[in-house]
């Protein structure tokens, strides 16, 4: 802790303050304690509250920092994490600013035992313990006030962080470094949802302004005197391996220093980017293919549709299938195609370390500190206390930051070892997109059963696709009995399948050479296009209206339901949308939360236009509207991205896509308006990140359908 | 080589074939100015060149020649330009990483179309990747700039 707040200079930045007061909170008060065990889950082992932290800091001039367990890489922790100390505290929201906390164990996240960013859990996951925290330091500081005038705290208020006792008034800032000495309460009582200020109020962001003018820091913008920067030549294909290289005319380029092994490459050392970049390019090097010839996607399709023809490792088993199936009055079987995508945040990957003095720094925006930690002390031969990871403002995360292999920042260490050189390296938009640890390709084969209705009475579902969690340090929980949870989430206990007697979901998980990772909703991103789409198959099968079905299927489940006839409704279904245009819906349920959307879309010279989609989200309870706004636009627009563009192909390993030219981001022409209804069903919180990327494409694909007759079974969406 | 980069005069020693990016970014110090992608594929570098909006990323230094660079350190001046002020109102903002090249070629869009329709916001503005998706919001601060500037220059 006290590493922490010194290295981050809080009392430095804060001149002329000699005070600073955090909040101890001891074996911490008894609803923080429950939340964290409550959150805790099977995932990972619980963590106890830390004994003492530094997730507050007032100074004497009433500023109010507070430091963040998580990532901001967007989705707003910035903000929402703020609120929730701000809500109890009732501290002046314009005096409260954050900073990112360094990696330390006071800040690993209860719900994973580690300082992480992921799973659209930060903000449900923070919810007790950042609302605890703020009340504490309420408690403390009215405490000391009292002490101060001679009350007692039951007799003075508090408004924006001035303590008023008749006519007399006190700063939090006045009373922080008395407050301080004081002991922490055993208990702390927080408010009444219906007292709320702050939570559940349209907030703007606190990290627009340095946004906004060009100084905010993400790590590729991290310089110090002595820094270089580190350009990598990485194998071409997935598989290849290095055989020789001569670094001649990469070191004759000007500004070139050093040309070094890493692991899987070769690094080039250099004064700045360009002279790096120009030597790397100068770099001979002898590669060794793949012993296998590497993957290539239409072989790989081929092999994935042969692995579909049978069951696979069981997922969910329940009733005989194969009876149910060879006795139902009708069936559908249809196959689902999912490519490889590159995560493709705009801030290239980039990392920066300086070992000195048996100490290693480490500037970069990842959303894994505590892997990182490890990682890098394990290529220095240091303690994992002796790294010290500043977290830079990530410019895009969407997963590809999170990599429990952490291998852009293992790999930047090994650059700063081998040269002895503080550096960063940088990659290009072509490392990135060729990178690799991609979300992988998949296919569906979904058989259905159905009665005379046109109602499903059996399902079997087999999918085919690398595991992500095989070889990692989740795989003890994620993968079991052969079935990565994360590839078949949303499909077993999926509502539709609820009053389905017999279903059948096993999954195949072939390895390959090519390195994958979770992206932006991890497995809902193929399992609620395969859901959905295959629900809107049945529907019209049955001649039945795709909403209607759905509801059929769905009764009973209130969430659901409402979710459904609020999109349904505010997007005029049931009514002719303009000549030209079709509209289609899909609902799913992920991190907790249920997101329904209804796509109105046209097709222009065989191009696929999106209008508008209409988004009913409950997530529970919402903390802060604009931020959920901004979540659901954003989510949308990811989503949107893989079902009009994204797909990586490969042929002998090497990936065939390198840039923004031949892998296409959604663009603002092409951006739909995105109404965003939230439902405050107060059922458990859930997620916001990640939840509404998962409806859009199969709600594209059910409205170009319902628009052209097309049923577009594989992403990205192509008429034929 | 000399370059003018908002409104003073610097010297350069880079190589003249280096990107005006690289440049202002790792021998100037300006890293308000963003690389994306490298080939003006996304406008994340994007500076003004005597007012226009321009790809640094590919432009030769020494193709600059007298012409005047602005970068978004230089884009405030005067206070807080138009598009700042509507980017803070709309909430535009999230990870934050091509926001300097959405709010260079913003505002070079209200210099020349000081009402722009929504399709004029789609020509200027699609050059412009965002990977968070903030498109919606920067369409509607945009419209609230040119709104803001005529209430300016009033």
């Amino acid at each position: 802790m006290s590493a922490a707040v010194s290295r981050r200079g809080f009392l430095g930045q804060a001149a002329g303050l000699a005070i600073a007061f955090y909040v101890p909170l001891g074996s911490g008060p008894k609803v923080a304690q429950a939340a964290a065990e409550k959150g805790a889950k099977a995932a990972a082992k619980a963590v106890p509250l830390p004994p003492a932290n530094a997730f507050l800091h007032i100074g004497t001039d009433d500023s109010v920092t507070v430091l963040l367990a998580h990532s901001e890489m967007g989705q707003s922790m910035w903000t929402a994490l703020p609120m929730l100390i701000t809500e109890e505290l009732e501290c002046d929201w314009s005096k409260v600013r954050a900073e990112h906390a360094p990696a330390a164990d006071v800040y690993k996240f209860p719900m994973f035992g580690m300082q992480m960013t992921g799973g659209s859990s930060s903000t449900y996951g923070e919810f007790d313990r950042y609302r605890t925290i703020g009340a504490t330091a309420k408690h403390l500081l009215l405490e000391a006030a009292a002490k101060r005038l001679h009350t007692t705290p039951d007799r003075l208020t508090v408004d924006k962080g001035v303590i008023t006792f008749g006519k007399q008034t006190l700063t939090y800032g006045q009373v922080a470094e008395e407050a301080m000495k004081l002991p922490q309460p055993a208990t702390v009582k927080l408010k009444d949802p219906k007292d709320w200020k702050v939570i559940g109020h349209p907030t703007k962001r606190l990290d627009s302004p340095e946004k906004i003018d060009g100084t905010a820091k993400f790590g590729m913008d991290v310089q110090f005197p002595g820094l270089r920067t580190a350009v990598v030549a990485r194998p071409p294909a997935f598989g290849a391996k290095l055989v020789s290289y001569d670094d001649s005319a990469a070191l004759a380029v000007r500004g070139v220093e050093k040309v070094v092994r890493t692991t899987d490459g070769v690094a080039v050392v250099a004064k700045n980017f360009w002279a790096a970049k120009l030597g790397r390019d100068a770099l001979k090097i002898q590669w060794q293919q793949p012993a296998d010839g590497g993957v290539s996607t239409a072989k790989q399709i081929a092999e994935f549709h042969d692995l579909a023809k049978k069951p696979g490792a069981i997922g969910t088993n329940k009733g005989d299938v194969d009876a149910a199936m060879a006795s139902a009055a009708g069936k559908i079987e249809v196959d689902y195609g999912f490519p490889y995508l590159a995560h493709a945040p705009m801030e290239p990957l980039n990392c920066a370390v300086k070992f000195e003095n048996g100490k290693v720094d480490v500037w970069t925006g990842t959303q894994f500190q505590t892997f990182d930690q490890v990682a890098v002390a394990k290529v220095f031969g240091v303690k994992p206390t002796d790294v010290d990871i500043h977290t830079m403002f990530l410019g895009g995360g969407f997963g590809r930051r999170g990599n429990p292999k952490s291998d852009w920042i293992v790999e930047a260490a090994e650059i700063a070892k081998a040269t002895g050189l503080p550096i960063k390296t940088v990659w290009t938009r072509e490392d990135d997109i060729r990178g690799g640890y991609y979300r992988p390709s998949y296919l569906h084969r979904v058989t259905v059963g159905v009665d005379s209705r046109g109602m499903p009475v059996a399902w079997d579902h087999v999918v085919v696709g690398q595991s992500i969690m095989a070889g990692g340090p989740m795989e003890a929980i994620m993968v079991k009995h052969g079935v990565d949870e994360s590839s078949v989430e949303g499909l077993g206990d999926n509502p539709y399948l609820e009053s389905v007697s017999a279903k059948r979901v096993s999954l195949h998980s072939p390895k390959t050479d090519i390195p994958v990772l979770w992206w932006r909703s991890v497995g809902n991103t193929h399992t609620a296009f395969a859901m959905e789409c295959a629900i809107d198959e049945l529907a019209h099968r049955a001649g039945k209206d795709p909403l209607a079905y759905r509801l059929a299927l769905l009764e009973g489940k209130t969430r659901h339901v409402n979710a459904l006839k609020l999109a349904a409704a505010r997007a005029s279904w049931g009514t002719p949308p303009e000549k030209g245009r079709a509209r289609g819906m899909a609902i799913h349920e992920s991190f907790g939360s249920i997101v329904a959307e209804v796509a109105e879309v046209s097709v222009d010279n065989g191009v696929i236009r999106v209008h508008s989609v209409t988004c009913a989200v409950d997530c529970g309870g919402v903390v802060n509207p604009l931020g959920v706004e901004a979540q659901v636009q954003g989510s949308v627009a990811f989503g949107l991205t893989a079902a009009l563009h994204g797909e990586l192909t490969f042929e002998n390993g090497h990936a065939k896509q390198s840039n923004f030219h031949d892998y296409k981001p959604l663009r603002m022409y092409e951006m739909p308006v995105v109404a965003v209804h939230t439902i405050d069903s107060g059922a458990k919180r859930g997620g916001i990140g990640e939840p509404s990327t998962a409806p859009i494409a199969p709600a594209v694909a059910n409205a170009v359908f319902a628009l052209t007759g097309q049923r577009l079974r594989s992403l990205p969406l192509r008429l034929a | 080589m000399k370059l003018h980069i908002n409104g003073t005069v610097r010297d350069v020693e880079e190589p003249g074939d280096t990107p005006l990016l690289w440049v202002l970014r790792d021998e100037l110090g300006l890293v308000g100015t963003k690389f994306g992608c490298g080939m003006a594929q996304c406008g994340a570098c994007t500076v003004h060149l005597d007012g226009k909006p321009t790809r640094s990323c590919v432009l030769p230094a020494a193709s600059v020649g007298d012409r005047h660079v602005t970068t978004i350190e230089g884009l405030s001046k005067d206070g807080p330009h138009a598009v700042q002020k509507a980017w803070l109102e709309a909430d535009v903002v999230q990870c934050g990483y091509c926001q300097s090249g959405q709010l260079m070629t913003a505002a070079a869009l209200i210099e020349a179309k000081p009402d722009p329709t929504d399709n004029d916001i789609d020509a200027a503005m699609s050059g412009n990747v965002c990977r968070c998706g903030t498109y919606q919001r920067v369409r509607e601060a945009i419209h609230l700039a040119a709104k803001i500037r005529k209430g300016a220059a009033k």
